[in-house]
């Protein structure tokens, strides 16, 4: 549309003056969108990656009312904003809850995998076949401000956004209520003891949150349509005024809102043709895509220093076990034989889906030296891994130094990326990741210097033993690289440099005091699983035959991380797991007999069903910090422990004192005058007594 | 118990019988049975690690017992929610420095309106006591001393009528005069007939205070007494003996 404006305008300073409209109003939708974020982190300390999801299904229901039942306008926005926005921020309540006080990744998975699970459901509710759009708020009206044609649709959000700054700024800081709501965050047992109800007051904070984000999605569904993702990532687009605000400033936020839209109304406005001086085959036009991230690349890197925490240290509910070689020998062997009966009896297309799961689960290893024992959030091991495709689809042919050359790429990249972002921490270096994992996905691999084509044709490894050219063996080959990944990271455990990332993740202050270098530590290991990454990444493209930059956009990160974190981040097993349940969601619907069902197919309702599992399972199992393979596994040990137990000592773990008290008799009934007596004997200041009661 | 004058000890306020209170699997609580008359101030004391804090949190519903009960006012209390007992009248002020450190100090008073007494009310209740409040009030409590922080959370003792004040180690990282002029507040606040259990490492300046002090030993209270009575067993107690 702008660039229509561009060539038709009359005057340069038409131009110029239509683009800053057009700024204004993305700045007042982002500062919406970024305001409910700063709100529902600042109230909960829960960084709502699905924010834009939630802005995303305010704008699909407007549409339901407003287009498919066709209410009027207000009252549909009325609707969503006062109705249904609340009654999703109850939900949004009740899926964080209970998320105090637990780690950062945990807190990303969550709402990650809420994110994701959104993501995945509106298609299913609004068929992505039909057209959507949304009308503007009075049509296509205009007013005439300094000769640019400003829309009331434009004048309606620009003054709604206004009205929001004020109110919210009332509301948090003029009102009981939004003190109660600061409080929380500040200390929440204190605000206990002070009457606040936190339950209560993080729902007023969701509701909020979701109002705000339904509001600014119905705002700008005008403009960009509705279609799920573009529509969730652009209020993603959101975060980075949102940092510049460092997530509690609501004034940064409006001027980082600013900034933003005007940034990317200038280069969407100016930016028509690719410069001169850009090599053949590079295209700039690409950049006005990922001007948000940039943005809010560029905003992280701005932020001070996060002081190391010298509070005592981290409590965290994860416990990292220490793998033993007899069990990685064991583990080793078991999956090579089991991979290679598998390999024999499933179908040609399941042995593909199989060999994904398990190139899946080597880029989910990659997480576990790096969040599983250093504790650093990554959201880009996905991009790492399309790096690594890269390099073996442009190098060496085949040949085992393309492998090679994709882990050191990738370690590369991910070093380069670790450098500036070294300085983050928990949801700030989760930000970075995913920006650079967006700007990786528009810009880097849109170049058709590097992709001539979406899918880059990848000539398999060609080992001197081995024929790989046949799907099945190259099967059992990707179990053996698994394995042989997996060992690398059981030594790596058990080396020194192990125990630093370990040291670190428990307490950052304590490493620092012992002299311990904690940015070489973390540029190592994030260089070190960004190889791993690219080294899953390669042999992906060898599995395909071809490196795909569709199966390494940013949105694809998020299913890696939230299967790693179900299968368990802190331990190879994990990873494995986390994978083949990723390639299962392909796999099961694959078995199911297909017949016709409520108006639609079996297959394609199992298919809806598990594109949601990845959210939901993050959601849920996401929230035990150490995986479904741990806990299947600490809950065999319980039951051994407790069938070697003594039948008498089974009741209760808790250790039991011998000694009962004569005073602990009255338990559990009303008040006697005989507990008064004990009462007086207790209180009494007898002397004998309390000579007795301390030799006792 | 009719030796002490003004204190009525019919149904005590406050009573723990028999609780038994852990972290996780780790039982820290073996027993505990302690009172606090009404009117009365009740020092807990004992050595680091006796299970003093878990006490207080037990009380103040910020730790459910995993055996035994705690009545309030002749009422079973377990499992209330602190917010619960907040608005029953029980103050709690935790351990280190019971303030939002990132809201000013009138933000941090309009916290304690939950009483039913109105800002200006709780402000004029506070800036009498501790004019040093009234000159900081716009600023961001974390920002204000060690004294003065713990100051503002003391006025939450004063403002909120409370029935019941749970005080942890007030004199935790202040100075003796400091802790001094806090003790006359505790003393001030007991003047008006609420109940108060203080829970102190160090006895001295609390058992100047205190009507009655328990001593706690390995999660049991080993000794209770008047604080003369006590103050020679101390030593013992501090040292394991």
């Amino acid at each position: 549309m702008l660039a229509v404006l561009a060539q038709t305008g009359a005057g340069a300073l038409e131009n110029f003056l239509t683009f800053t409209v057009f700024g204004v109003v993305l700045a007042s939708v982002y500062f919406i969108a970024a305001s409910g974020l700063v709100v529902t982190y600042t109230t909960t300390g829960i960084f709502n990656f699905a924010h834009g999801a939630v802005g995303m299904l305010g704008a699909f229901a407007y549409w339901q009312l407003h287009v498919r039942w066709e209410l009027p306008a207000l009252l549909s926005a009325l609707i969503v904003l006062g109705v249904l926005a609340p009654l999703f921020g109850f939900v949004l309540e009740r899926v964080m809850r209970g998320l105090e006080g637990v780690s950062t990744v945990t807190k990303v998975v969550v709402s990650i995998g809420l994110l994701f699970a959104l993501i995945k459901l509106a298609p299913i509710i609004w068929d992505p076949k039909g057209s959507y759009s949304v009308p503007a708020f009075f049509g296509t009206d205009k007013v005439d401000i300094f000769g640019a044609g400003v829309t009331y649709h434009q004048l309606i959000t620009i003054g709604v956004a206004a009205v929001v700054a004020l109110a919210l700024r009332w509301i948090l800081f003029g009102t009981r209520a939004g003190v109660s709501m600061r409080a929380v965050v500040d200390n929440r047992s204190l605000a206990q003891l002070t009457g606040t109800r936190p339950a209560r007051v993080s729902m007023m904070s969701w509701s909020l949150g979701s109002m705000l984000a339904a509001l600014s999605g119905i705002l700008i569904a005008e403009r960009l349509g509705l279609e799920a993702t573009a529509l969730t990532f652009l209020v993603v687009n959101a975060y980075a005024a949102a940092v510049v605000g460092r997530l509690s400033s609501l004034t940064l936020t409006a001027l980082g809102a600013v900034i933003l839209g005007l940034a990317q109304a200038y280069t969407q406005g100016y930016l028509q043709e690719n410069p001169s001086w850009m090599p053949e085959n590079w295209s700039l036009l690409a950049i006005r895509g990922v001007i948000p991230v940039l943005m809010l690349f560029a905003a992280l890197l701005l932020m001070p220093n996060a002081p190391l925490r010298t509070q005592g240290i981290q409590r965290s509910r994860e416990i990292v076990g220490r793998p033993t070689w007899r069990l990685a020998a064991i583990g080793s062997v078991v999956l090579v034989a089991i991979t290679a009966v598998v390999a024999l009896v499933v179908s040609d297309a399941d042995v593909l889906t199989i060999g994904m799961g398990l190139c899946f689960a080597i880029v989910m290893l990659s997480l576990v030296p790096l969040t599983g024992y250093g504790g650093q959030i990554s959201l880009a091991q996905m991009t790492f891994a399309g790096f690594g495709a890269y390099a073996v689809a442009t190098w060496f042919d085949g040949s085992v130094l393309g492998i090679v050359a994709a882990i050191l790429l990738a370690g590369a990249v991910g070093a380069i990326v670790a450098l500036p972002a070294l300085r983050l921490s928990g949801i700030y270096l989760a930000l970075a990741t995913l920006a650079f994992a967006f700007f990786t996905e528009k810009f880097i691999f849109n170049q058709r210097a590097l992709f001539p084509t979406t899918a880059k044709p990848v000539r398999r490894l060609e080992l001197p033993f081995v024929d790989l050219s046949s799907d099945r063996t190259y099967l059992v080959f990707l179990a053996v690289m698994f394995v042989l990944a997996g060992l690398l990271v059981v030594w790596l455990r058990l080396s020194p440099f192990g125990r630093r990332l370990q040291a670190m993740k428990d307490s950052p202050a304590a490493c620092a005091t012992l002299g311990m270098n904690l940015t070489r530590t973390k540029l190592q290991v994030f260089a070190l699983s960004a190889g791993i990454a690219g080294f899953g990444g390669a042999l992906m493209a060898g599995l395909q035959r071809a490196a795909d930059t569709n199966q390494f956009t940013a949105l694809q990160n998020l299913p890696i991380l939230l299967m790693a974190v179900v299968g368990g981040l802190t331990m190879v097993s994990g990873a494995l797991a986390g994978g083949l349940f990723l390639a299962s969601f392909t796999l099961v619907p694959r078995w199911i007999p297909d017949f016709d069902v409520l108006g639609t197919t079996s297959r394609a309702l199992v298919e809806d069903l598990f594109a949601l599992l990845p959210g939901l399972l993050g959601i849920t199992l996401g929230r035990n910090p150490n995986g479904a393979v741990a806990q299947i596994g600490a809950a065999l040990r319980e039951r051994k422990e407790r069938a070697a137990l003594d039948p008498a000592e089974r009741t209760s773990r808790l250790p039991v004192d011998p000694v009962a008290d004569l005073e602990s008799a009255g338990v559990d009934r009303p008040f006697t005058d005989e507990d008064v007596e004990l009462l007086d004997r207790v209180l009494a200041i007898d002397e004998a007594e309390v000579a007795a009661g301390v030799t006792a | 118990m009719s030796s002490h004058e003004g204190v009525d000890h019919d149904v005590p306020l406050l009573e723990l019988r028999g609780v038994r209170a852990a972290y996780g699997r780790i039982e820290v609580l073996h027993g505990v049975d302690l009172a606090v008359p009404e009117g009365a101030v009740v020092a807990l004391l004992g050595p680091n690690g006796a299970g003093k804090t878990t006490t207080l949190n037990v009380c103040a519903g910020l730790m459910e017992p995993t055996q035994g009960s705690v009545y309030l006012a002749g009422r079973r209390i377990n499992g209330a929610a602190p917010d619960q007992l907040a608005r029953l009248g029980v103050c709690t002020i935790p351990e280190g420095r019971g303030v939002f450190p990132n809201l000013t100090v009138r933000e941090n008073l309009s916290m304690m309106t939950f009483s039913g007494r109105s800002l200006p009310e709780v402000e004029a209740v506070a800036y009498e006591r501790f004019p040093r409040l009234a000159e900081r009030r716009s600023q961001l409590a974390g920002t204000m001393s060690g004294g003065e922080q713990q100051m503002l959370a003391m006025a939450r003792g004063l403002a909120t009528d409370p029935a019941l004040l749970l005080l942890d180690e007030l004199s935790m990282g202040l100075a003796p005069l400091i802790v001094e002029e806090l003790y006359a507040i505790v003393a001030q606040i007991a003047a008006t007939g609420v109940s108060i259990l203080v829970v102190e490492q160090f006895a001295r300046t609390v058992l100047g205070v205190a009507d009655y002090a328990a001593i706690m030993a390995s999660g049991r209270i080993v000794q209770v007494g008047t604080p003369a009575d006590l103050e020679a067993e101390l030593s013992s107690a501090y040292l394991g003996g």
